[in-house]
């Protein structure tokens, strides 16, 4: 139990991540991140040193599109799942001031 | 004795490239139509979508890089800047952190004190936000996601600069260039360019750099002087009360000519870069950027240098003619159709910059013709048209675009060289003015001045003033 | 009954030859769903009338002589993180559980594309996120072997769904085994191909660097005729591979002489359970006896491919699931005082616990300070493992062993400690590491009758030689293993 995880810490995670715990939540969440968070460290009995970091698997270079309108108004479908819409556009709680 | 203050400026611009669709979907850039038109489902950030890069905007930045003097990289990758916003649909933003685009590199600024490097850390490519409108009644924000995913290349200076003067001579040559490479348009007020801006300062003849502020929100030249010599201003005050300057984030409010710090503790600044999974990287290869250097267009240094050889026109008017690449556009055509260059740059710089201030345009919005510009300098120098008249058909051509052959004949303006039928129009207005004559034979110089605008009244001004003129003391 | 003992392909065949209408075989497959349904709950949306409107157009195409495919005419079930055009796609999720996308999965096009009847959406764990199909919203998914066991997961519903007849095959998702896993727990044939082969554009995102989807299917035939179906290179993928070699039916072939079979001593380890062992040690001496060359060897690293996989998955997933909202789509709480509240209420409301605490991990370890310790980190050991199995690709054509250490946990069981069901992904995860196809093939039972798998694991591109391995197992087996739980939903009515 090498990793300890303050209330700070969740709570700061908890705005990164846009979610609100309940205290039992976070209890729990602390619990599991420790965990968690030991066994990720076993990684550091690997010797990675000079090994770079692999974000692709395979070496699939330059995908590219062609710089052509292929769409158009898009407008309806845009908006049909939209949880409040006002006109052609989302609604959501303000965002400044 | 007051203590002497250096600012110390750094700027992140963002400059919208002028792609015909956006940076990862076919939806067309196109600036102000109807609210979530140009939208699909990556540029919404639907689920299950994903992103496929325009390859036109790869070139443009490797361009702008090239043209600043960069580095390009030659194993770039996408990386995502996450946080949460409305307008940012996926609630990340695919930009590039580890393995920018381009880096060090530098544009040259004109200083009082002469020529002055700013250098640039680097370009990275990215996808622009979509707007928040806010709804003053509801107290709520209305999203339309049209700009989300318009690509954008972030340029991010060293802290080089040291007075609002030096920060707009850097911005205009990075205009100047974006705008000569044909990469972007820079409307300031369309939002295709803005600024950024990180501001510290120390007293003067210190090395070491004070904390330093980034003031965001700046859309205009005039905004970003104002917010400079404020935010400066708050700093130095602050430090003369012994205060500290706090590194934060403060927003420009350019009508309250104030900035206030962007505190809240749910944005904290922690963006969670991690490399782009959905994008592959992109290999740049020594043929590719040799291509790409091989298309630059020149810049304006080279293109004044070759006007003056090529036109044989003057310094000052290459230098006039060069400051924006839409008028050196119109001023080449125009001369290499009409042979005249020098002729075709006194146009251009009289009426036609003389028009563009009456109406507050920007060389941007310059729509006509250049080739019109040359057929009307025809017209003129073969005496088909009057210089009055071809004063009035370049505004018809610089309003409408007009052919200004077709609107002299359809308009009956041609210059009347029938020298019967001056005659008989000075005839004329002689006959029906007898006191005028009568005047101008009794001495009365002043006289010969109405006869003479009569006169030429009575042609419509279609006829050479000289010719006029003659002809009226000859008659007299 | 009759009817749904056919594998698709057989299946295909009576429909072409007009012995068997699509219409027939539909509603043989929504019956026996509706006697399923109430207890195995494989389906979060059957939508019956849609099936059999899609069943009539189709036969009148394939009356037409316009589609000749060899699965045109057959039901097929699609895993709920695929979107489908105006019909209901949740990844078995609250936040999701009103939203209709505007446009079509890739891979499901292509079902469409080979002709077959799509009947509905299969339930997942939530966001694919778990090991037993108990984390989603609509309740959990029973294995249809023994309803008081979980059908694995996240693909627990397609396999649960191939397994109990309600289908004839499925689509799954494959992230750290989420095909091979319920495949095995569900006596069922999975596959999960390399990485690239079958186009993300639709699929909702959990790790996109590990996420693929593949077939689930009664048999090896079909399982390879249904991925040769939905297999393509899609350009609004950039992932996507371009492959010449996606005839993976040519592959059926009766013969493994030859081929070197390794076996990592690191599988067969402590915590595996006996009988799983035996089973799968069992199917490799099958194979040996069909010429294939056996031995056991070491791979490496593999306790280290969970905790990379867990870093790097829960990182990808924490930005992935960031757009869901409650801006654009799908839930958004009631109750709300300002932007920030809103955000905060909606996903906590809208997410379950597995979720969000995948969430908070991928938030934590990509945050400042933490980035290189632990996401580098992950990323340098998924290059070491890579190299291990390149390294064992040079000596073998494919890596054999057990899909899970155990066969499918009783319900319930699991979920008390998330650590214990990580444990349970240890041979499954490196595979999706290191992008490579996996397979899992039904070699046994347990003494409690729950279906054990052996998973094939080929290097990169070569599904053909998993094809072939599992084809030549089961002609010698003679598909002794691959029952049907058929009757299962029936009698627990």
């Amino acid at each position: 139990m090498a990793n300890k995880i303050s209330d700070e810490t969740i709570e700061y995670v908890g705005i990164l991540a846009k979610l609100e715990l309940s205290d039992e939540e976070k209890e729990a969440a602390k619990e599991d991140m420790e965990k968690m968070l030991d066994y990720i460290d076993t990684l550091n009995e690997l010797d990675t040193s000079g090994i770079e970091p692999m974000s692709h698997v395979f070496p699939v270079n330059n995908v590219f599109r062609d710089d052509v309108v292929t769409n158009g108004d898009g407008r309806e479908e845009t908006l049909a799942n939209a949880p409040q819409r006002k006109e052609d556009t989302f609604e959501v709680p303000k965002t400044i001031g | 004795m007051a203590k002497q203050y250096e600012t110390v400026i750094g700027l992140e611009v963002h400059i919208e490239l002028a792609t015909k669709t956006k940076i990862f979907c076919g939806c067309s850039t196109e600036f102000g139509s109807a609210p979530n038109t140009h939208t699909c489902p990556v540029c919404t950030g639907m689920p299950g979508s994903l992103p496929v890069l325009n390859k036109q905007v790869v070139e443009y930045a490797m361009a702008l890089g090239l043209a600043a003097n960069c580095k390009i990289t030659q194993v770039c990758k996408f990386d995502r800047k996450n946080y949460f916003y409305p307008d940012n649909p996926q609630n990340y933003q695919i930009s590039q952190l580890y393995l920018p685009i381009a880096r060090d590199g530098y544009v040259e600024i004109d200083t009082p004190s002469g020529a002055k490097k700013v250098r640039i850390h680097e370009m990275h490519m990215e996808e622009d936000a979509g707007k928040l409108v806010h709804d003053e009644w509801d107290d709520t924000s209305l999203v339309d996601y049209n700009r989300s995913g318009v690509p954008l290349v972030e340029i991010v200076s060293e802290p080089d600069m040291r007075s609002a003067d030096e920060v707009i001579a850097y911005l205009e040559k990075l205009r100047m260039i974006a705008q000569y490479l044909g990469v972007s348009d820079c409307k300031l007020q369309e939002g295709s360019m803005r600024a950024d801006v990180n501001l510290s300062v120390r007293e003067a003849g210190t090395d070491t750099f004070g904390t330093r502020t980034e003031m965001k929100n700046l859309n205009s030249f005039k905004a970003i002087a104002h917010a400079i010599e404020g935010e400066r201003a708050r700093q130095i005050e602050l430090l003369e009360e012994g205060k500290e300057v706090i590194q934060e984030t403060r927003r420009w409010d350019d009508n309250k000519e104030h900035s206030y710090a962007m505190r809240s503790k749910e944005d904290a600044q922690d963006y969670r870069y991690f490399p782009e999974p959905d994008l592959v990287p992109i290999v740049i290869s020594d043929e590719w950027i040799e291509k790409i250097r091989a298309g630059l267009p020149e810049l304006r240094t080279e293109k004044m240098e070759r006007y003056k050889r090529e036109f044989d026109i003057p310094q000052y008017d290459a230098e006039l003619i060069t400051e924006s690449k839409h008028v050196a556009d119109i001023f080449e055509e125009a001369a290499r159709l009409c042979g005249k260059p020098k002729k075709v740059a006194n146009w251009i710089m009289g009426e036609m910059f003389r028009l563009m201030k009456d109406r507050g345009m920007e060389p941007e919005d310059l729509t006509f013709s250049p080739e019109y510009l040359a057929k009307l300098i025809d017209l003129a120098d073969a005496g088909t048209v009057s210089a009055s008249v071809a004063r009035k058909v370049f505004e018809q051509i610089f309003t409408d675009d007009v052919d200004p052959e077709k609107y002299v004949e359809e308009n009956g303006l041609k210059t009347v060289n029938d020298e019967k039928a001056i005659r008989e129009a000075i005839e004329n207005v002689l006959a029906d003015n007898p006191q005028a004559v009568a005047d101008y034979k009794g001495g009365k110089e002043k006289a010969f001045g109405a006869l003479m605008g009569q006169s030429m009244r009575a042609l419509k001004g279609k006829a050479d003033a000289g010719t006029v003129r003659k002809m009226l003391m000859e008659i007299l | 009954m009759e009817l749904l003992q056919l594998t698709a392909l057989e299946l295909g065949k009576k429909i072409k030859a007009g012995e068997v209408t699509v219409r027939e075989a539909v509603e043989a497959a929504l019956k026996r769903a509706e006697e399923a349904e109430p207890v195995i709950n494989s389906y979060v949306t059957l939508d019956e009338k849609d099936a059999l409107f899609q069943a009539d157009e189709i036969q009148k195409k394939i009356d037409a002589g316009e589609l000749t495919g060899p699965l045109a005419g057959v039901p097929v079930a699609v895993k709920d993180n695929m979107c489908i055009k105006g019909q209901l796609t949740t990844c078995s999720s609250k936040i999701l559980s009103n939203f209709k996308p505007t446009y079509t999965a890739e891979a499901v096009e292509n079902l469409k594309k080979a002709g077959m009847v799509i009947l509905g959406k299969t339930n997942m764990d939530e966001f694919a996120m778990g090991s037993t199909t108990e984390t989603s919203w609509y309740g959990p998914t029973k294995n249809p072997h023994n309803t008081n066991h979980v059908p694995g997961g996240s693909s627990g519903g397609s396999c649960a769904a191939v397994a109990a007849g309600e289908c004839f095959a499925a689509l799954g998702s494959d992230t750290g085994g989420s095909i091979r896993q319920p495949s095995s727990y569900c006596g069922v044939v999975g596959m999960k191909p390399t990485y690239g082969t079958v186009s993300r554009y639709g699929l909702i995102a959990y790790g996109s660097s590990l996420d693929q989807i593949g077939s689930v299917a009664k048999d090896v035939s079909d399982c390879a005729a249904l991925l040769e179906a939905v297999a393509s290179h899609d350009r609004k993928d950039s992932t996507s591979i371009v492959r010449e070699d996606l005839n993976f039916t040519e592959a059926l072939v009766n013969n493994v002489k030859g081929l070197r079979i390794g076996i990592p001593g690191d599988y067969l380890g402590d915590g595996l359970d006996p009988e799983v062992k035996e089973a799968v040690l069992n199917a490799a001496e099958v194979l040996k006896s069909q010429g294939a060359s056996v031995e056991l060897f070491d791979l490496g690293l593999v306790k280290y491919a969970i905790p990379a996989y867990y870093t790097i998955a829960a990182a990808e997933a924490s930005s992935n699931l960031e757009r869901f909202d409650g801006v654009k789509y799908g839930y958004r709480t009631a109750e709300y005082e300002g932007l920030h509240n809103m955000y905060k209420k909606t996903r906590s409301e809208g997410f379950g616990a597995e979720v969000k605490r995948r969430i908070m991990l991928g938030s934590f370890v990509l945050s400042s300070g933490y980035y290189d310790a632990y996401y580098l980190k992950a990323l340098r050991t998924k290059a070491l493992i890579k190299k291990a199995f390149d390294a064992a690709f040079e000596k073998y054509d494919i890596i054999l062993g057990p899909v899970a250490p155990t066969t499918a946990p009783e319900l319930g069981s699991s979920l008390s400690d998330p650590m214990k069901m990580y444990l349970g992904d240890i041979y499954t995860i490196s595979v999706n590491l290191a992008g490579l196809p996996g397979m899992s093939v039904p070699v046994g039972k347990d003494s409690r009758g729950l279906p054990i798998g052996m998973q094939l694991i080929g290097d990169a591109f070569a599904e053909k030689t998993l094809i072939r391995a599992a084809y030549t197992y089961e002609c010698a087996t003679e598909k002794k293993y691959e029952t049907m739980a058929a009757d299962t939903g029936k009698e627990a009515c």
